[in-house]
């Protein structure tokens, strides 16, 4: 709590900002092998519940991807005690938001309601872990709604079908090529069966972890816990086989013409990220390098490219430190009227070579600690992205204690680290490239184009 | 990631309920400006918040002005330029924000409580609002940025689609076109209107202030007074003129997509309307429970059509819109849009039945203390009570009004308001 009579003389320099006062946190593993993790925040009587399982796009062989999204979708289709959309009803009876999503290297199911019933989304949850009907007709009608949604992210939205060709070449091995939606053309030969197998594979206890944050006694957490997951029995644990990448040798090249209004870039070095770094402190300096490219818009790219040189009209850089195979580094920009694409590519591959060759300024260091650091305490307004951050590490294999030592790892990477990070990984035989090359805007054509995607099997 | 339905985050339709919101003060700084405050100890961070009523309705003919004025504010103020604002901001951890609507237009803050931060937070922002430069340079770099941006959200058929509707619903009036204007209007605008706007509306009288964090309420009081020390005084916005009456009608436009989107809407209704409850209420059963509503169970669970459809009221100054929007593959566009049509109609004959009104009202009664439980969820209810004038009150008083809604008078309500000749329905899509 700060009182009134500041505004003293300005201060400026590096932050020593105190964390909040790490929060309590509870760990404990049910008989059947079912992981549960509870995080106090009694600042409001509400609590977030969030069961997570080992299971995302990543882990789908081809034929059948977009399958753990659609089995997403059909979660909330009811169980023999619990009818089909009943599951939300209830939830939303109770005053509570619900929904689930469904990433690369994982599948998440959550609930926020008032602390009073959370007891009640855990048995839901527990339920249906084991107990999924999976009814042909409503398949049949939500496979349908999937196609809607794939078409509504992907078909339709230039930015969309240029991500998909983008993943689709830069990784010739690793299952991050497919789409997580899924290919339309496997959606479309999705059965019931297929789900049936694929829920009895990856839903189970032993395959799952329960994040629950906020007013609550962390041994009520766990009696509940015990009460509705501890009697449904573990699954065999089938190991997924490892994933594997070839090295990349040289530059890839994709390029995307579709009726559009604006040309678009979409960069991409393969880089490592933590526990997958030859050098343990090398995620973090990518992070920071990150930043130091696009951290705000007193960064490089926002400061050099769109004001100083005015050749993007936005660009970006992204990298997380935290995946569960080997990720991207990435750049986007949309360039200027008057500058092509080209143009804007060669900024950016000028902008990565400078961190190649040059060292970072100790400001630019300084200012991506400062912003880590306040962020974490932003971050720590929301339960949900609490809940979020453990439930996530946990899943793709790491430790969420990571979370705790972020900033300690990040104020210990050195200008000279930075350079290595970019020499290593940032080079020209690692790189993909994808470009949009708008075609006009015709009302009137057809929407179908000259040639369709090929089956081998018709 | 991709999920099993996308929360409508469209609309500044900001529900509420309550059983003991915060505690909720408010004050005029010494200029006119009117303060909302909200004390949050636990968390050593403050979000301020300051909206103007000087949203796209104010553009006067120059269509994307308000929010072309809103994305220069940070592009050179007082002694900064674009370069050193940023680095001010970011060297500090400060979190700076801006955007534009129809009714506002608002920058934010989110700064940890420490002094020294706060000090440049402040300063830094009051420049930004009172003192912004529109160098030439920056002007010409905003303008191409939003002519980029516009010709963007011109690739989607959903973003055409919405652009049409309320060109149609406000015919003449200053909601009719969208807020980040057209490409003529874009290229029109010169320097001077950029500087009378910003004289003419971003001026203390004009302003509210929002505040959460763990500063007291002596520290709120010099947070006001020093972000909006600036402005001058001047005058009040003033009130908007009531939309026309339009005719209903379908309007259709093609477009090279897979899908078609549709808008079905009409006038809805204003802030402080009388059936503002009621139609609040009622909405929340037909498509506005995520998809736990007529619609969703109508569109999507029973025959699959879309991804996403919900209806929702916009209420605004004056009366915002009511719209349902869904998006399907072109084959099925009629039948989509005849099943949103046929549930509306039902729906408004025949309203809600008795459990699924109680389901909405426990759902928005229940939900009331999750929609309190961060600042920033506060502060977005501060920034709105403030700028639409609601009681101090009006979160503690929220759930006993959503809980007096009954059956009778959402039907009633309904049967005046919505549904007959008034609809229009806007089609966007492709032919294959």
């Amino acid at each position: 709590m700060v009182s009134a009579v500041l505004f003293r003389s300005p201060l400026i320099g590096l932050l020593l900002v105190s964390l909040p006062a790490v929060a309590q946190v509870s760990e404990f593993r049910l008989d059947n092998g079912m992981q549960v993790i509870v995080k106090e925040d009694h600042r409001a009587p509400v609590a977030v519940s969030q069961v997570w399982y080992k299971v995302g796009s990543s882990y789908e062989p081809d034929g059948i991807t977009g399958i753990s999204h659609a089995l997403e979708h059909m979660m909330f289709k009811g169980t023999e005690k619990v009818g089909a959309g009943e599951f939300s009803r209830i939830v939303s009876a109770l005053g509570g938001s619900e929904n689930a999503f469904t990433s690369r290297d994982y599948t998440a199911y959550f609930e926020t309601l008032a602390v009073e019933h959370l007891e009640r989304a855990l048995e839901l949850e527990a339920d249906r872990m084991r107990n999924l009907l999976l009814d042909p007709d409503d398949f049949a009608k939500e496979i349908a709604v999937v196609k809607e949604e794939r078409r509504l992210r992907t078909e339709d939205r230039p930015s969309g079908q240029v991500s998909e060709q983008f993943n689709a070449v830069a990784w010739r091995a690793s299952p991050y090529r497919n789409p997580i939606i899924g290919w339309m053309n496997d959606l479309d030969h999705m059965t019931v069966d297929d789900l049936a197998a694929w829920y009895r594979r990856w839903y189970a206890p032993n395959n799952a972890t329960l994040v629950v944050v906020g007013d609550v006694q962390p041994e009520a957490v766990r009696a509940m816990a015990e009460r509705h997951f501890g009697p449904l029995p573990a699954s065999e644990p089938l190991p997924i086989k490892p994933a594997f990448e070839p090295r990349q040798s040289g530059e890839t090249r994709v390029e995307v013409r579709v009726p559009a209004r604006q040309p678009y870039l979409l960069m991409g070095y393969k880089a490592p990220t933590v526990g997958k770094s030859e050098q343990p402190w090398e995620p973090y300096a990518l992070f920071v390098l990150a930043n130091v490219l696009d951290g705000g818009d007193s960064a490089r790219l926002a400061r050099d490219l769109v004001r100083g040189r005015g050749i993007a009209a936005s660009a970006s850089a992204e990298y997380g430190i935290y995946s569960r195979l080997s990720e991207m580094f990435l750049l986007a920009g949309t360039p200027t009227d008057g500058h092509s694409v080209a143009e804007l590519e060669q900024a950016l591959r000028a902008e990565v070579a400078r961190l190649r060759e040059g060292l970072i300024d100790q400001a630019e260091l300084r200012r991506v600690v400062t912003q880590a650091v306040a962020s974490k305490v932003f971050q720590a307004d929301s339960l949900f992205y609490q809940a979020m951050e453990i439930g996530s590490l946990e899943t793709i294999g790491l430790d969420w204690h990571l979370i705790e030592t972020e900033i300690d790892a990040l104020k210990a990477v050195t200008p000279e680290q930075v350079r290595q990070v970019a020499q290593r990984y940032l080079v020209d035989d690692n790189l993909t490239v994808a470009t949009l090359h708008p075609l006009p805007i015709d009302e009137k054509a057809p929407r179908k184009p000259a040639v369709q995607g090929v089956r081998d099997d018709s | 990631m991709t999920a099993r339905y996308w929360a409508p985050l469209l609309l500044a339709l900001l529900v509420g309920v309550a059983q003991a919101g915060p505690r909720v003060e408010s004050w005029q700084t010494s200029r006119g400006a009117k303060v909302m405050y909200v004390q949050a100890p636990d968390l050593p961070m403050v979000d301020v918040r300051v909206v103007f009523d000087a949203g796209s309705a104010r553009d006067g003919g120059l269509a994307g002005l308000a929010r072309f004025v809103n994305n220069t504010l940070n592009e050179g103020a007082g002694d900064w330029d674009a370069d050193n604002l940023a680095l001010r901001f970011e060297d500090h951890g400060i979190e700076f924000g801006h955007g534009s609507l129809r009714d506002m237009a608002w920058v934010s803050l989110r700064s940890l409580t420490d002094p020294a931060v706060l000090e440049v937070a402040l300063d830094t922002t009051a420049a930004v609002l009172a003192a912004p430069r529109f160098d030439k340079e920056a002007v010409e770099r905003v303008r191409q940025q939003m002519q980029i941006g516009l010709r963007s959200s011109l690739q989607s058929p959903g973003r055409i689609a919405e652009r049409r509707f309320y060109r149609a619903l406000y015919g003449d009036h200053p909601y009719a076109h969208a807020p980040d204007g057209d490409d003529t209007s874009l290229a029109g605008i010169s320097r001077d209107d950029l500087v009378g706007f910003h004289q003419r509306y971003y001026v203390a009288a004009n302003a509210v202030v929002a505040i959460v964090g763990a500063v007291d309420r002596a520290l709120a009081e010099q947070i006001a007074e020093r972000i909006t020390g600036g402005l001058p005084i001047g005058q009040h916005a003033g009130p908007l003129p009531p939309p026309p009456v339009v005719s209903g009608g379908e309007l259709r436009e093609d477009f090279p997509s897979s899908q078609t989107h549709i808008y079905l809407g009409q006038a809805g209704m204003a802030r402080h309307d009388p059936d503002y409850y009621a139609l609040y209420v009622g909405n929340h059963v037909l498509g506005g429970g995520s998809l736990v509503s007529t619609l969703g169970e109508e569109v999507r669970n029973k025959r699959g059509l879309s991804y996403s459809v919900s209806s929702f009221f916009s209420p605004m100054q004056v009366e915002g819109p009511f719209l349902i929007v869904a998006q399907t593959k072109n084959a099925k566009a009629d039948e989509t849009l005849r099943v949103m049509r046929e549930t509306l109609a039902r729906f408004v004959s025949d309203g809600p039945s008795e459990q699924d009104l109680e389901a909405a009202k426990s759902n928005l009664i229940g939900g009331f203390p999750l929609r309190i439980s961060s600042n920033g969820k506060i502060i977005e209810y501060l920034a709105m009570m403030g700028f639409y004038d609601y009681p101090l009150d009006y979160l503690e008083t929220l759930t006993g009004k959503l809980a007096a809604v009954s059956v009778a008078q959402v039907r009633d309500a309904f049967s005046r308001r919505i549904g007959g000749p008034a609809g229009i329905a806007v089609v966007v899509g492709g032919n294959g």
